[in-house]
C-alpha cells in the first residue's frame, strides 16, 4: 500500500487520475463462483455507487491465523469508474497479504494516496469504509 | 425512449414559448410544448451536429460533460466533449461557495467557450451534475447552455460512440476571451436567510420520501452521514427529483410535468418558488424543470439545501410523510 501511495505523490494531480484510472480497469474480474450471489456479498454502503466485495481468508497455517493470506474480491459497476479505482488500489494493495498485515494497515491509509484534491475527502470516505469493512472481515475470520 | 408527448396535432394554443429561435435549435417535436425548448437537445440532434462538424471549432457548439464520477469522463466520452469537474472547476476550494468571475471565465475561456457560445451539458446520474452545472452557468448569465435530454446513459444506451480522444482546444484570449461577467445569484439562488423570509410560501423538497420524513439523513442506500436533525422546511411539497423523469432519464412531457406540479402539488407558476435537496444538485435538476420546461417566472434554487438546514440552530423543522 505504501508503495502504491509513494506513486500517487510522486505524479501532478491529472496524472493522479490517470493511475487512478488504471486502477479501476486493473481491477480483476469478479470470479464465477460469485457470479449473482452479489447477496452474499457485503455492500459498501459509504460508497457513492452499489459495490459489494467479498473477503476471503486461507485456512493454513490452521495455528497461525495471523499468517493465513487474504483474498479481496469486488464487484462495482463500470459507470462508476472512481469507486472501481478505489477497489483496485485496494485489491492490489492488499490482496495476498497477510491476516496480520492487512490488520495493520491505518484506517486513515485511503487518505495517504494524495487524491483530495482530485476525487475530493468526501468521495475518499467511500475508499475508508470498504478498507475498515474489509478489516472487520478479516478479524472475524481469524478469531481464534 | 419512450415518448410521452401527445402527437403536434394536439399541440395545445397555450405555448408560452419565447425560445430563441437560433437555427441551431433542436426542433424535436417532442420538445415544442416545453416553455422554454431551446433548453433541451436530443441525442440524436447532437449526433447530427457532431457528424455535420458543428462541434468545437470556431464558432462551434461546446459540448461539456459534468459527472458525479470525476473519472468518468475519461473512460470514455461524446466525440469533441470537453471535461467540466464540477469539484475542481465550479467549486470555491475554500468557501462553500461557487468560482468568482475570474475563476469562471478561465474555466470558460479554456474550454473554447465565448459569451456567445453555444454550450450542451451532459453527464452521470441522471444529469444532476450538468444541471447543477447549467444553473450555475445561469449565475452567470450565460445565454445559451442547454442540457442533452437522458444525458450519458441514453447516448451510450444508444449505442452511439463514446471516445477517449480530447480535443485540443486553444484557450480563448484578448477580445474572444470569455468575459469577467461577476455572478448575479439573487434571480434563481436562495440562501437560509431567504427561505426563511420565504416560509409559508412554496417550497418543494425534492429528496427521497425517507429523507422528506426524517427517517433518513440521506439517500437510500448513500451513508446517511451529514445533518444533525432530519426532516424537511415547514411547508414543503415532497416530489422526489425522479417523477420528472422517464425510465431512460429523459423528461416527461409537459403534460405529465404540469399533472404533477401543478395539479396533484398545487404550485403556480406565477408563484415564487424554491426547490431544494441535500446539496443543490438534484434540485437543480427540478429547477430546471420549473423554470425552463413548465415556465415558472421565479424559481430559486436553495443550493445550501438539507446539509445547512439540517444543521442550523434553531431554524424549524417538520418531521413526517408528506400529507
Amino acid at each position: 500500500m505504501q508503495e502504491i501511495a509513494d506513486d500517487f505523490a510522486d505524479l501532478l494531480a491529472p496524472q493522479r487520475l490517470e493511475l487512478l484510472l488504471e486502477f479501476s480497469e486493473g481491477l480483476p474480474e469478479l470470479p464465477e463462483r460469485y457470479a449473482g450471489r452479489l447477496g452474499e456479498m457485503e455492500q459498501v454502503h459509504e460508497c457513492q455507487s452499489p459495490i459489494f466485495l467479498a473477503v476471503e481468508v486461507d485456512d493454513e497455517p490452521a495455528d497461525d491465523p495471523g499468517e493465513r493470506a487474504v483474498h479481496l474480491f469486488f464487484s462495482a459497476p463500470q459507470e462508476a469508474p472512481t469507486t472501481r479505482g478505489f477497489a483496485g488500489i485496494l485489491s492490489e494493495g492488499l490482496d495476498g497479504l497477510t491476516a496480520a498485515q492487512v490488520l495493520a494497515v491505518p484506517e486513515d491509509a485511503p487518505y495517504r494516496f494524495s487524491l483530495g484534491e482530485a476525487v475530493s475527502p468526501l468521495r475518499l470516505r467511500g475508499m475508508v469504509g470498504m478498507l475498515s469493512r474489509i478489516k472487520r472481515q478479516v478479524a472475524l475470520r481469524t478469531r481464534s | 425512449m419512450v415518448d410521452t408527448a401527445a402527437p403536434d396535432t394536439a399541440a395545445p394554443d397555450t405555448a408560452d414559448s419565447d425560445s430563441a429561435d437560433s437555427d441551431s435549435a433542436d426542433s424535436s417535436g417532442s420538445f415544442s410544448r416545453y416553455a422554454h425548448p431551446e433548453r433541451l437537445v436530443s441525442t440524436q440532434w447532437l449526433a447530427e451536429q457532431i457528424e455535420a462538424g458543428a462541434v468545437g471549432g470556431p464558432d462551434g457548439i461546446v459540448v461539456l460533460e459534468s459527472d458525479e464520477d470525476v473519472l468518468l469522463y475519461d473512460t470514455g466520452h461524446i466525440p469533441g466533449s470537453l471535461k467540466l469537474d464540477w469539484h475542481q472547476d465550479l467549486n470555491d476550494p475554500v468557501v462553500r461557495d461557487y468560482v468568482d468571475a475570474q475563476q469562471f471565465a478561465a474555466v470558460m475561456s479554456a474550454r473554447g467557450v465565448g459569451r456567445d457560445t453555444t454550450v450542451v451539458l451532459y453527464g452521470d446520474k441522471n444529469n444532476w451534475w450538468a444541471a447543477y452545472a447549467l444553473w450555475v452557468m445561469s449565475l452567470f448569465g450565460h445565454e445559451d447552455v442547454r442540457l442533452l435530454d437522458g444525458g450519458r446513459a441514453k447516448w451510450a444506451a444508444e449505442g452511439r460512440e463514446l471516445t477517449r480522444e480530447v480535443p485540443a482546444v486553444p484557450t480563448l484570449a484578448g477580445d474572444a476571451a470569455y468575459p469577467v461577467v461577476e455572478r448575479d445569484d439573487a434571480p434563481i439562488r436562495a440562501f437560509k436567510e431567504d427561505v426563511l423570509a420565504h416560509l409559508g410560501g412554496p417550497l418543494v423538497d425534492v429528496r427521497s420520501p425517507g429523507e422528506y420524513s426524517g427517517e433518513l439523513l440521506h439517500m437510500p442506500d448513500y451513508p446517511q452521514e451529514g445533518a444533525m436533525r432530519g426532516g424537511h422546511i415547514p411547508g414543503a411539497k415532497s416530489v422526489p427529483w425522479a417523477r420528472a423523469a422517464n425510465e431512460d432519464g429523459t423528461f416527461r412531457s409537459r403534460e405529465d410535468l404540469e399533472a404533477i406540479y401543478l395539479q396533484e402539488q398545487g404550485l403556480s407558476p406565477a408563484d415564487p418558488t424554491i426547490a431544494y435537496c441535500r446539496i443543490g444538485e438534484r434540485s437543480s435538476h427540478t429547477w430546471f424543470v420549473l423554470t425552463h420546461l413548465l415556465g415558472f417566472d421565479d424559481v430559486r434554487n436553495y443550493d445550501g439545501s438539507w446539509t445547512e438546514w439540517g444543521n442550523s440552530v434553531r431554524v424549524p423543522v417538520e418531521q413526517g410523510a408528506p400529507a
